[in-house]
């Protein structure tokens, strides 16, 4: 490996910016969160970049490394060409703040859009209930996600045609599946999925599956299902034929 | 204060960790008009990073566990240092505070009959801690998040609070900026939480988020409440310590206790050459007891990787420092040996140890499944801080309640493992309950506007010095250093001065920051303002570190290596004194009543 490199940061704000290179020195195991933090401490003190955990388990350093989204705190410089500059930049689908900065307050707001959890009765006498592994597997692997927002970043129901409005996304999506497949909860969000989150406009192209940097199977194992279970009771056909549909 | 906007609370929380989230939705739910303030965005508070799982004497593994084991247990991991009226509410509530995170929908790991499944940890006699995987600070953290937000609580994300505002003794809301828009805000409550975390970014190598710098003690400390047991920092023994960018990344203790050993170079497990005295007649002398111990043999004892984290930090340091440790000044942490043991290792690994396996391979190209880890220790927390009433977690200064790592009193001189996760729920529920209770019973207090004014003047002076000024990330590293170097896991006085003498110099070129750039995320002045709170609370924790000439817990002396009877009488108060410097004095331990007296001697 070089003992130095260049990286092409965005800098501005949401009124305009550029592309700024700085070179700067790498050593072993170095990751772009690394790179982007040597510089600010020695050559621009001012870049404004989100971290907190530097070990992919918060999810605050989102960024688009040579254009590929990523957290910044995971992407080992080895895995980069060093010969050209690496370029970081901002999130796509967000307000720009500063920087690598964005505004992801939207996806908070979304999430308060989804009926809560809803426990049921509990089955023992401490207020406890008895639940097997093998039946919260699958909403625990959805509650792997650290909220990095790389899946919203990527989905193109957001990214390209702006449905910020009808769509909550794919990480909500996942939000409101591991509500509606955990054991405890006794609501039902089929209607709202289908009304107010928007589940139809994903058309599955598993963007989002790829950039999840928890390796979440967001597509086949969260939201098909949740289409199938909406399809179920809304465009069931033999009710549909005697008249009976909701 | 016409320029700056007032918001009104009866409850302001600063700090969105485990301890901060749970005091507000307590406050909240007691019908409190509730206020969060946090630095990061909600959900990404230092809580989401802790991995092992919550100490709670539910036993569900074990059923001879009960609250009077892990009071216990708490006490003796303490070394008898601690508030032990909050070591017994912590051991009587947090069984209930576990059942409440999952009637909020957090979803742990099972045991065969469906109940939350509990695992083996350091210190803890039988299988206490509620789990998911090793990413249980994520899971309430998440839990905690998603709750509070159907509760109608006002969050202020990125914002930093410059200082507490006070009426006379009286706390009366604070003073803070926006980080994204660099604006002044006044937040006016009847009373105030700090669950504001630890000093880890004091430290060069530390398992914290750059959030850990000391601003809940700072601020309270500045308002007049005393600081407890400051010299009391935890050195967690098993941080990574290759590639360097990645050193002192925390590395769970569950990797022991699903059955990894510590090795050096020599292949040798050297935690059984040293079992201190107490700790004798609970830990397994052989190899295959440690091992049954882990898989979950009740006849088996503890193997001796699972003592105490001091200890083990300083066996550890030992072997490094005696040329046996591993090539990147480490030693060895093996799990991938349980392959000897059981055939489907590598799945039971993946699935036991997720973040870790995946922290490895992504980080150092290791899998774990496979070879060796190397670890070293690292600043991973404190048992000092704020000293509080252990019923009420109020401070000494009215009004001014804490809760979880910035509060002193649980943990004495040394922390068990999962006793932290547990500690944010039960004390930041009970600081969340009597916040509200003094804000009901207190009317809303006098603003003055001198103090805000005073506290907007000075923050923005480092943008008056521009580029001539010092650059605030030099600074902050040089405090690293110091403090790594010289009040680290072996402390002598002659470095410790070293330490006070560097702080002094280092607190004149702080005061010089200089930062360019606007003031919207600027990160280089964000720092500048947090450099006052890590000098004063270093100074600080050397001040007390010298002072306890004896070894206990996470202080040990080089220059007095032994446990001393009559320092163990005592806690090390600090109160700011007329002069404005911190003054040290002697406080009596919180005397044992009969009946504690009692369950201690029935679990010796």
């Amino acid at each position: 490996m070089a003992d130095q490199a260049t990286f092409r940061i965005w800098r501005g704000d949401n009124g305009g910016g550029k592309f700024v290179d700085y070179t700067t020195e790498i050593t072993s195991g170095m990751v772009v969160l690394d790179a982007v933090h040597s510089i600010q401490h020695q050559q621009a003190n001012d870049i404004a970049v989100r971290w907190n955990c530097k070990a992919g388990k918060c999810g605050s350093c989102s960024a688009e490394i040579n254009g590929k989204p990523k957290l910044m705190c995971m992407t080992r410089l080895n895995t980069l060409d060093l010969t050209q500059p690496v370029t970081v930049e901002p999130m796509k689908t967000f307000p720009h703040v500063k920087d690598l900065v964005t505004d992801v307050s939207w996806n908070y707001r979304v999430k308060m859009k989804i009926p809560k959890f809803q426990p049921r009765k509990p089955d023992a006498a401490d207020g406890s209930w008895r639940v097997q592994q093998s039946d919260v597997d699958r909403p625990q692997e959805f509650r792997k996600c650290i909220e990095c927002f790389l899946c919203q970043d990527v989905c193109h129901v957001l990214r390209d045609h702006d449905l910020h409005d009808e769509f909550i996304g794919p990480r909500f999506l996942i939000y409101t599946a591991q509500l509606e497949m955990n054991p405890i909860d006794s609501g039902d969000r089929r209607k709202a999925l289908k009304e107010d989150l928007g589940i139809g406009y994903c058309n599955i192209t598993k963007c989002c599956t790829k950039v999840c940097p928890e390796e979440i199977k967001i597509t086949d194992n969260a939201i098909i299902p949740l289409k199938e279970r909406v399809v179920d009771v809304f465009f069931d056909p033999i009710a549909r034929i005697f008249g009976a549909g909701k | 204060m016409a320029e700056f906007p007032v918001h009104e609370y009866d409850v302001l929380v600063v700090g969105a960790g485990g301890a901060g989230l749970r005091a507000a939705i307590e406050a909240s739910a007691a019908g409190c008009k509730t206020a969060v303030i946090t630095k990061s965005l909600l959900g990404k508070a230092h809580t989401v990073m802790a991995e092992g799982g919550m100490a709670a004497a539910m036993g569900n593994v074990d059923d001879r566990d009960n609250w009077r084991v892990h009071f216990a247990d708490t006490m003796r991991g303490a070394q008898y240092l601690n508030n032990c009226r909050m070591a017994e509410l912590h051991a009587k509530e947090a069984p209930a505070r576990v059942h409440e995170l999952e009637a909020w929908g957090a979803i742990f790991d099972r045991t065969k009959d469906g109940r939350i499944l509990q695992r083996n940890f350091g210190g803890h006699r039988y299988p206490r801690l509620a789990h998911v995987g090793d990413r249980t600070g994520l899971e309430m953290i998440r839990t905690l998040q998603d709750h509070a937000i159907h509760q109608g609580i006002d969050v202020y994300a990125e914002h930093t609070v410059l200082t507490l505002l006070m009426d006379g003794n009286r706390c009366t809301g604070a003073f803070a900026y926006d980080r994204e828009r660099g604006r002044f805000k006044v937040l006016s409550a009847k009373a105030v939480v700090l669950a504001t975390g630890g000093v880890g970014r004091a430290f060069k190598v530390t398992s914290n988020s750059w959030e850990y710098t000391a601003d809940g003690q700072a601020l309270a400390y500045k308002a007049g409440a005393a600081l407890l047991d400051m010299e009391f920092v935890q050195f967690h023994p098993t941080g990574m310590v290759w590639p360097p960018s990645v050193k002192g990344i925390l590395v769970t203790e569950g990797v022991r206790g699903e059955g990894g050993v510590l090795r050096n170079k020599d292949g040798k497990r050297f935690m059984f050459e040293d079992i201190p005295e107490n700790y004798r007649s609970s830990t397994a002398d052989n190899e295959e007891e440690g091992w049954r111990y882990t898989q979950g043999d009740k006849s088996a004892r503890r193997p001796p990787e699972l003592l105490t984290r001091d200890h083990v930090a300083r066996c550890i340091n030992r072997e490094v420092k005696a040329g046996r440790g591993s090539p990147h000044g480490g030693v060895f942490l093996d799990i991938a040996w349980i392959k000897e043991k059981l055939p489907n290792s590598v799945e039971h690994i993946k699935k036991k140890l997720p973040s870790m396996y995946h922290q490895f391979k992504q980080l150092a190209d290791l899998d774990i499944t496979k070879e060796p880890m190397e670890v070293g220790p690292t600043t991973h927390y404190f048992m000092g801080g704020i000293q509080v009433d252990g019923d009420t977690q109020m401070s000494s200064v009215a009004g001014l309640f804490a809760a979880g790592e910035c509060a002193a009193g649980l943990h004495g001189a040394n922390r068990l493992g999962g006793n932290s996760l547990s500690d944010l729920l039960v004390f930041g529920k009970r600081a969340g309950e009597y916040a509200a209770k003094f804000a009901k019973e207190n009317g809303t207090g006098r603003l003055d506007k001198s103090q805000v004014d005073e506290a907007a003047k000075a923050a923005l002076a480092p943008f008056e010095r521009g580029a001539a000024g010092e650059n605030p990330f030099a600074v902050q590293s040089e405090l690293q250093d110091a403090m790594q170097g010289l009040v680290g896991i072996v402390r002598v006085e002659s470095e410790m001065q070293q330490a006070i003498e560097k702080i002094h110099a280092l607190r004149v070129r702080a005061a010089k920051a200089g930062i360019t750039g606007n003031i919207e995320y600027n990160t280089g002045w964000h720092t500048a303002l947090d450099l006052d709170n890590m000098l004063s609370i270093s100074e600080m924790i050397a001040m007390a570190a010298i002072e306890r000439k004896e070894s206990r817990g996470g202080h040990f002396r080089d220059d007095y290596p032994e446990k001393s009877a009559e320092w163990g009488k005592y806690n090390l108060r600090i109160k700011r004194g007329a002069d404005g410097r911190p003054q040290l004095e002697r406080v009596p331990v919180v005397p044992l009543t009969e009946e504690m007296k009692q369950v201690i001697e029935e679990n010796k």
